[in-house]
């Protein structure tokens, strides 16, 4: 069993968006987050202090731990920012402004 | 005079329900909510592009969900309720006795703004789930319970293939039950209550057997998928070094200690892990209302103290759905009264009444038996961080405690930066007071969201301000 399936989904065309220049998946309505989970990312930022690994954790936009660049723009929540065909994903280091 | 308007802010079972009986009696609604779709925590729905033609799979109290979203449409349609999504509200302006702005900014990037003048407003802005630090719980594949759960439901996406599920709390069921029937294998559900402590409070469990028989149906659905039970458990420590791998677990004696000889290694790529829930506070806090411990103070009607605000569902204390729908339906049907200028007739609400009688006694109950393990921070290692957002250790907060008599969580934050940044304490405030030995005191924080410069520099221009403002 997987999630799609027991809800009987039938979702959009997938489509196509980069992670650090790899090409991944994504279905339509899916968050940046969901979409890399999919692709068994979990890890898609370095912590500014220490470099840490870090990804998901509250999945509702509370404690910005998910922060990633997206088209460019750093520090976007990945649990709450739907993807868009073509989008860049860039895993953002410290706080993505001095890249 | 025009139609008396309110704003609802949360379109969860409690903004739902008061949205739905204020519009039913006149009243024109705005329903605000951040998310792109109604239906709040216990409702999330995938999103559209999905196509899921079962969501109710992964749902319960599926009948009720269907006869809100029903309600609301033909609201909307009617042009009684207006449903504004993405709108996540940062700070609600009293301007004078029935005379609120609402403040949000637009889109999931949170910079464009947008104002909702109203005459009351609801605050149903529900919890987020709280987690004590343990070793290694920034490990990503380390995630909330209610995180996964999240994103089971609003993006059919699993966590990882095998979950330990941990913490206390009746929130870990059902997470557990949804992971698994989704595909996930669940090596372990760990909860570090005694289940031995449930008879002796079986009064306000006896008044709930709709309840009980829930909690009877999710441990049947566990015992189908043969997740094993560690209950009187706590997980002592999650390892891996860029991802999580396993965790450790271990009993705990009758006082709340970790028994070392007990200890276990569960291999697993996810633990998802909760220790309770805590209502969101600060859009009441900036109005002035006043908060109660964690829970915003409401009366018998589901006012707060400040005129023309009330608040339902679990920013009023945590309870569940079935809570927060009986203290929405009584908002909105006071309000309606209110705004009509006529005094309300509790009669109207009687069964809602009772209903939430019983529900606020058998959470008080269940309260007090999934309650963290008392000597949790003893677990906590000096180097363990405690602020996940600036990355402070625990060992930096006992230093700030011993060596700098540091007593409360403010002094602590000063002197630590813990509390501090992006999410401004929400996720470590417990953990920090834990560790400290201080009292896990409600943050205090001006706005809901962090707000652009250019945003709030604009905030103030839309027409002068009515003289008799009270602050
Ligand atoms: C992540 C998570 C998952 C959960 N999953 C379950 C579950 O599976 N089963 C279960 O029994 N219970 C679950 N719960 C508990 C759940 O909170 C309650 O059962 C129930 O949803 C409470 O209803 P409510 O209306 O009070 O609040 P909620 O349902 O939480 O609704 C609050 C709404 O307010 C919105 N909101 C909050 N702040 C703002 C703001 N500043 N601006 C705009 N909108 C805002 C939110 O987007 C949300 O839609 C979960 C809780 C959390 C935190
Ligand atoms: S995971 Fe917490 S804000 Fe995105």
């Amino acid at each position: 069993m997987n999630p799609l399936r027991l809800v009987r989904a039938e979702p959009g065309p997938a489509f196509t968006v980069t992670l650090d220049g790899r090409e991944i998946e994504a279905l339509p309505g899916q968050t940046v987050a969901a979409a890399l989970w999919t692709a068994g990312v979990t890890s898609w930022r370095g912590t500014r202090g220490e470099a840490r690994p870090r990804g998901l954790f509250c999945g509702i936009g509370v404690c910005f731990d998910c922060l990633v660049t997206v088209n460019d723009r750093p520090n976007q929540r990945a649990c709450l920012l739907p993807l868009h065909p073509g989008d860049a994903i860039r895993t953002q280091e410290g706080t993505g402004h001095d890249e | 005079m025009s139609e008396p308007t309110l704003a609802v802010i949360g379109a969860g079972p409690a903004g739902l329900a008061a949205g739905l009986a204020a519009a039913a009696r006149g009243i024109h609604v705005t329903l605000i909510d951040s998310a792109t779709e109604a239906g709040g925590q216990f409702y999330r729905q995938p999103a559209p592009g999905l196509g899921a033609r079962r969501p109710q799979a992964l749902h319960h109290q599926w009948r009720t969900w269907e006869r809100l979203r029903d309600g609301l449409r033909s609201h909307v349609q009617a042009g009684r309720v207006r449903h504004l999504t993405d709108h996540h509200v940062w700070f609600v302006e009293r301007r004078g006795a029935a005379d609120f702005t609402v403040h949000a900014l637009l889109g999931p990037e949170e910079e464009e703004p947008a104002e909702v003048r109203a005459d009351a407003v609801l605050l149903a802005t529900g919890g987020y789930e709280k987690v004590l630090p343990f070793p290694g719980w920034t490990l990503p594949g380390v995630v909330t319970a209610g995180g996964a759960q999240a994103m089971l439901k609003g993006g059919l996406v699993l966590p990882g293939r095998t979950v330990v599920v941990a913490g206390t709390g009746p929130l870990l069921l059902p997470v557990a039950a949804g992971l698994a029937i989704a595909g996930a294998t669940v090596a372990a559900l760990v909860d570090s209550a005694d289940p031995g402590a449930f008879p002796r409070r079986s009064r306000a469990l006896a008044a709930q057997p709709g309840k009980v028989a829930e909690a009877a149906r999710y441990a049947g659905r566990l015992a189908r998928h043969r997740v094993r039970g560690l209950l009187h458990h706590t997980v002592v420590e999650a390892h891996g070094t860029e991802r999580l791998e396993a965790v450790t677990v271990a009993a705990l004696d009758r006082g709340g200690r970790v028994r070392p000889d007990t200890r276990r290694r569960l291999v697993c790529d996810t633990l998802a892990v909760g220790h309770g829930m805590l209502p969101h506070t600060d859009l009441a806090d900036a109005l002035g209302c006043r908060v109660d411990g964690s829970d915003v103070y409401v009366d018998e009607e589901q006012r707060t103290d400040v005129p023309g605000v009330w608040a339902a569902g679990e920013t009023t204390g945590i309870g569940g759905s079935a809570l927060a729908l009986a203290e929405g339906h009584i908002a909105g049907r006071s309000i309606a009264a209110r705004l009509a200028g006529q005094e309300p007739d509790p009669s109207g609400w009687a069964a809602a009444a009772r209903a939430r009688e019983k529900l606020r006694a058998f959470f008080a109950a269940v309260d007090a038996v999934y309650a963290p393990p008392a000597h949790w921070a003893e677990q906590v290692t000096d180097e363990t961080v405690v602020c996940r957002c600036e990355e402070v250790p625990a060992g930096s907060v006992r230093a700030a405690v011993r060596e700098l008599g540091a007593g409360d969580l403010r002094t602590v934050k000063l002197l630590t930066r813990a509390g501090m940044g992006w999410c401004q304490g929400r996720m470590c405030g417990p953990g920090v007071a834990g560790v400290a030995g201080c009292a896990e005191t409600a943050g205090r924080r001006p706005f809901a969201r962090p707000v652009p410069l250019g945003v709030l520099a604009r905030a103030g221009e839309h027409g002068d301000l009515p003289e008799e403002r009270d602050q």
